[in-house]
């Protein structure tokens, strides 16, 4: 018996351990100095995200495929690695403005949101079973724990608790399902899964069977119709950055391995599963924006807009092609700018933890309080429901131009309808912010430099890809999907 | 050599962001940034008209398309821009004329509470007025054209506390809809007939795949028109420029007088070669502008309100420069164009600074005698007129001149049009020294303690008069006709860029006596310059020597002159022939029947039907992580299953 040696090729996971290694010394940092202030520890995570960012940046565009093939950097993973860490540094930043009247570790706080990004990474760059599951077990629990890091408030734990549990419960389905896949095919390798069984009933029973459970799964993280359950509750009931994370980056990280799932060409062309995502996309689009309608509150709107905005995500992973791809991989990007910026904002309204002003009567007269976050709030909105000029509508453009490629029209008629509908939650706030006079007298906070970064970021970022799209595709047109 | 033209309107961009960031903590700044973004646009612009005579002359077209907005399936639109000889001319007249504005504007607008927010809107207006004249292609330029009505509607309601002024803003913003749907529908028939909007695409297929008469060019560039009788003021959308008076001076002179309004006179220019293909539009273009030009002069001559008279007048000089465009003449209207923006802006700036001494009296007939308190604005506003009535030497005589000979002498000219252009340059010549007369002549007719107070402006309101003043001389000049020995540099200029159509309209000349000789030119110029001298006798012995004269005359013929000086009652005739009856369509059935039992009906029914829903599904979300589990296994169930159907 021979053992070769895998290749170990550090390049590849220079973004990984860059993100450890500040993961750790964040951890630690608090233990040696106990004087390690905020500020410090904030500074320390932005620095370990900005390297990683330069790690990835110096990674070659060919696909690296290292370690024994358990780890896979192709343009796709890369271009999901920049949202993320995009992700992870708005997060980070916008939680600089939590108010310190609770207990709060930050050392904690900070290296449990790198470790989720970690997990992330992990999970969007592998085609190996083993690997993935490890990576979204490691973001999950990372998760779980931020979903509860208010441990002195009900619904924070309540949160926590509810995500756990239901996250166990996928997670029960993802193994089934992987466990299933690997009886069925002898590999973990999900591209060489089809190479080499007999194409019998049975077999392909048990393949569609695995991959099923796989999508739920993933389905799950991603909050697709009927999976979607947990989420208001759980948005609800976490620290308004850690929802912005969990909104975000979490979509990010579970599309990418859908995307992976189903861009499999043996794997895709065999089931019905065009006819399955549509009526996902049709289900999730619709069943956010009704729930999103009658909200009062603006966290829980949120909420329901993500599941929305997840099917839209569908729409352009119906189209199976790399326009659709990119399409998805764009959107993520604009998501993530405008979604973290919104929940921003949100955070500076909370005056204190306990105290949280999330109903839309609170954001009566706004715009003439603190104009700046409500010029913010308001593109966001504008951008969020898919109007010109910015990113949003650009973004949903190029999904549903995609699917009409394809030739499904009725579908993206649906979704165009959809995101109609939605322009009347997202105006609502917009008409609170600016044309309605404040209820009470409200004395706000002044915006800290963190949060005011951040808000400038996005904002930055949610104008400029709306007028200068290429910007962005063009770091976006490498990603490809082999022709079935 | 051309990289930098993407600064062109980058500059006020900027000026904007400065300025909307700091917004009223910069004080007294905000004008000096505004001022400094346009003045360095400005230089820009020098440098690129210099860079743009350094090439031969047929290669004077440089076009960058920056990048790629959106391409998704055939759709690809590119943000692009374009430099030749005619966009160079309108970038140069656009910055010149407002760097002098906004300089003028520190002084006259000092003190108003509102003054970052003004100056933010004037940036904003030229960095429009920037994309729409440097567009490359039909829907940047549409983007343009709609931030300058946008930027138009925002500065007359500037003071909208007044609500005349934003009745007024609003009737602009309505009357230029109607001529925008126009524009709109031109650019999904271009975009449906040459699948571009791209200027250079759509010429060269329009030249090759249609032959002059076409209907379908023919409904392009009469659709076109509208879009361009609505910015520019012309018949039947003339009717909200008077009004928009109500905002500050310096927007009067800037976007209602020297540029915003001249934008349909460059979009026709701009698209001269579906004109050249479609004859009948253009003599309407050519109609049109003259019974504009006629029907403004006439009203003009009635009014007392300063501001007023000025921009009857506008209308009128607008109705001469598409009068240049329906005869074929667009070298000639761009000509015109340029010189109106140096007298136009001078006249109305000088009527602002006639006004900041009254304290915003606007009414001529309280003026007066004040020729000897304010010399610089009576000087320069005396200049103003002298080119606007086209008196010999002056710019307004080369451009005028030159769009009257061409409506004998054009390829698409009557000698009607020259009889009628050359009565309305008497009109002209009698409103405008009127005006001069009534202010600045006689005694003070003003009585209030304030007369004493009158005294001249200060020196940042008189300095853009002077330069201004030099320009309405001068400019002419880059013009001057081969008959007064010069070589009429900037129609050889504009030479390439109307090329296509000059080469075109040789084909479609119609069978005219080719008899233009130089006597005919000379007997016709003397011939309007004879007409301007009685009509300024005429102003003189009405308003100096005979001063009861108006009366008298006024009341032998009050019929007339009521409904002249009610202007032809047009506004009351809108009013009840498309406005009353649209309000009370509107809302008898429209409001009543329509909307409030069939669309809010439906949309209640629906809305409720979707609230029913939320409701419904709201009812799913328990709260209870049991129920959420079993949601979850019953969509997993059916996923599974589908694999058996």
């Amino acid at each position: 018996m021979t053992f070769t040696q895998p290749t170990i090729d550090l390049t590849a996971v220079s973004p990984l351990l860059a993100l450890l290694a500040t993961a750790i010394f964040l951890l630690l940092l608090p233990l040696f100095f106990r004087s390690a202030g905020r500020a410090l520890l904030a500074f320390v995570a932005v620095i370990g995200l900005l390297i990683s960012g330069v790690c990835l940046f110096r990674i070659p565009v060919v696909p690296i495929s290292g370690f024994d093939r358990l780890l896979l950097l192709d343009p796709l993973a890369i271009a999901v690695h920049g949202a993320l860490l995009l992700a992870a540094l708005l997060t980070l930043l916008i939680s600089l403005n939590r108010v310190e009247d609770e207990y709060l570790n930050y050392g904690e706080y900070f290296s449990l949101l790198l470790f989720s990004l970690i997990g992330m990474m992990i999970v969007t760059s592998t085609w190996n079973l083993l690997v993935l599951f490890l990576g979204l077990e490691l973001f999950s629990i990372a998760l779980y724990t931020l979903a509860g890091i208010r441990k002195m408030r009900a619904d924070s734990v309540e949160a926590s608790l509810k995500y756990l549990l239901l996250g166990a419960f996928a997670s029960g389905f993802l193994l089934y399902g992987m466990a299933l896949l690997y009886g069925a095919s002898g590999t973990l390798q999900l591209n060489e899964m089809m190479l080499g069984i007999e194409a019998d009933a049975s077999t392909l029973a048990l393949i569609y069977a695995g991959v099923i459970l796989l999508f739920i799964g993933l389905a799950f993280k991603a909050a697709l119709v009927p999976f979607h359950m947990w989420t208001p509750d759980v948005y609800e009931g976490s620290a308004t950055p850690v929802s912005a994370f969990m909104s975000t980056a979490t979509k990010a990280a579970a599309f990418i391995v859908l995307i992976r799932l189903l861009a499999h060409s043996e794997l895709a062309i065999r089931f019905p599963w065009p006819q399955l995502l549509i009526v996902l996309a049709v289900l999730t689009m619709t069943v956010g924006n009704l729930l999103a309608i009658h909200q009062k509150n603006v966290k829980r709107m949120l909420a329901y807009s993500s599941i929305s905005h997840a099917g839209y995500l569908l729409v352009g992973l119906t189209a199976a092609s790399s326009s659709g791809d990119q399409a998805v991989l764009f959107y993520l990007f604009v998501y993530t700018a405008m979604n973290i910026g919104a929940f921003g904002v949100l955070s500076h309204m909370g005056v204190s933890n306990a105290d949280e002003r999330v109903d839309f009567e609170s954001y009566r007269g706004m715009g003439y309080r603190s104009p700046f976050a409500a010029l913010c709030l308001a593109v966001f909105m504008f951008s969020l429901s898919g109007l010109p000029p910015f990113s949003g509508f650009i973004g949903k453009l190029y999904l549903f131009s995609a699917a009409v490629e394809k030739g499904y029209v009725a579908l993206v008629v649906i979704a165009v309808l959809n995101s109609v509908a939605s322009v009347y939650y997202y105006m609502r706030l917009v008409v609170n912010l600016y044309m309605r006079d404040p209820a009470e007298e409200l004395s706000l906070p002044r915006a800290n430099a963190g949060l005011k970064a951040a808000l400038f970021i996005a904002l930055l970022l949610t104008v400029l890809w709306g007028i200068y799209p290429s910007l962005l595709t063009d770091l976006l047109a490498g990603i490809s999907r082999p022709l079935p | 050599m051309f990289d930098t033209i993407w600064a062109l309107p980058a500059l006020p961009l900027l000026g904007v962001l400065l300025n909307l960031l700091t917004g009223r903590r910069s004080g007294n700044l905000a004008g000096l940034i505004a001022s400094s973004s346009v003045g360095l646009a400005f230089i820009i612009s020098l440098k690129l008209f210099y860079d743009l005579l350094q090439l031969p002359a047929a290669q004077r077209l440089i076009e960058k398309n920056l990048y790629t907005w959106i391409a998704a399936g055939t759709l690809r639109v590119e943000i692009g821009m374009q430099l030749d000889p005619l966009s160079v001319i309108m970038i140069l007249v656009v910055t010149g004329i407002s760097f002098l504005i906004h300089l003028y504007a520190i002084g006259y607008m000092h003190g108003d509470p509102g003054y970052n927010r003004f100056f933010i809107y004037l940036n904003l207006f030229v960095f429009a007025m920037l994309i729409l004249v440097t567009a490359n292609n039909f829907l940047m330029m549409f983007i343009g054209w709609e931030g300058v009505g946008l930027c138009s509607y925002l500065l007359i309601g500037f003071w909208f506390e007044d609500p005349v002024n934003a009745t007024a803003g609003r009737k602009a913003f309505i009357v230029n809809r109607i001529g925008d749907f126009g524009f709109l529908l031109a650019l999904f028939l271009l975009f449906v007939t040459f699948g571009s909007l791209d200027f250079t695409d759509v010429f060269n297929q329009a030249s090759v795949r249609f032959s002059p008469g076409d209907g379908v060019i023919t409904a392009i560039a009469l659709l076109l028109f509208v879009g361009a009788a609505g910015k520019s003021a012309q018949i039947p959308l003339y009717i909200w420029l008077p009004d928009a008076m109500a905002g500050p001076t310096p927007v009067s002179a800037l976007i209602h007088a020297a540029t915003m309004v001249t934008a349909g006179v460059y979009m026709v220019a701009r698209a001269h070669l579906l004109y050249t293909l479609a004859p009948l539009a253009l003599t309407i273009v050519a109609c049109v502008g003259l019974a504009t030009a006629l029907l403004s002069a006439t009203i003009g001559l009635t009014q007392f309100d300063i501001k007023r008279v000025l921009a009857y007048s506008t209308v009128s000089q607008l109705g001469y420069m598409f009068l240049g465009l329906g005869v074929g003449a667009f070298g000639a209207a761009i000509f015109h164009l340029m010189t109106h923006a140096f007298f136009k802006a001078l006249l109305f700036l000088g009527a602002g600074s006639v006004m900041h001494a009254m304290s915003n009296q606007t009414d001529m007939r309280l003026m007066g005698g004040l020729k000897n308190k304010m010399p610089i604005t009576y000087g320069t506003m005396v200049i103003g007129t002298l080119a606007i009535t086209g008196f010999p030497g002056f710019s307004g005589f080369f451009s005028k001149d030159e769009i009257l000979w061409q409506s004998y002498a054009g390829w698409n000219g009557r000698p009607l049009f020259w009889l009628l252009g050359a009565l309305a340059a008497g009109l002209t010549a009698f409103y405008m020294f009127r005006l001069i007369f009534m202010t600045f002549h006689g005694k003070l007719r003003l009585q209030s303690e304030a007369v004493h107070a009158i005294h001249e402006s200060p020196k940042i309101i008189t300095i853009p008069l002077v330069m201004l003043a030099i320009l309405s001389v001068v400019g002419g000049y880059v013009g001057v006709p081969a008959l007064l020995g010069g070589s009429h540099r900037i129609e050889q200029f504009l030479h390439p860029v109307f090329q296509q159509s000059e080469q075109l309209s040789h084909g479609l000349k119609t069978g005219k006596p080719s008899l233009h000789a130089h006597s005919t030119e000379w007997l016709l110029m003397l011939t309007v310059f004879l007409i301007t001298l009685i009509s300024l006798y005429l102003a003189y012995q009405f308003y100096i020597k005979k001063t009861d004269l108006p009366d008298r005359l006024v009341k032998k013929i009050s019929s007339l002159y009521t409904l002249v000086y009610n202007k032809y009652l047009i506004d009351e005739a809108y009013e009840a022939a498309i406005v009353r009856p649209l309000l009370k369509t509107s809302e008898s059935f429209l409001w009543r029947i329509v909307d409030n039992r069939l669309i809010d009906g439906l949309v209640n029914t629906v809305g409720a039907g979707i609230a029913a829903c939320g409701r419904a599904l709201a009812v799913l979300q328990t709260g209870s992580v049991q129920h959420y589990a079993l949601w979850f296994v019953l969509g997993a169930v059916v996923l599974l299953g589908a694999w058996l159907f």
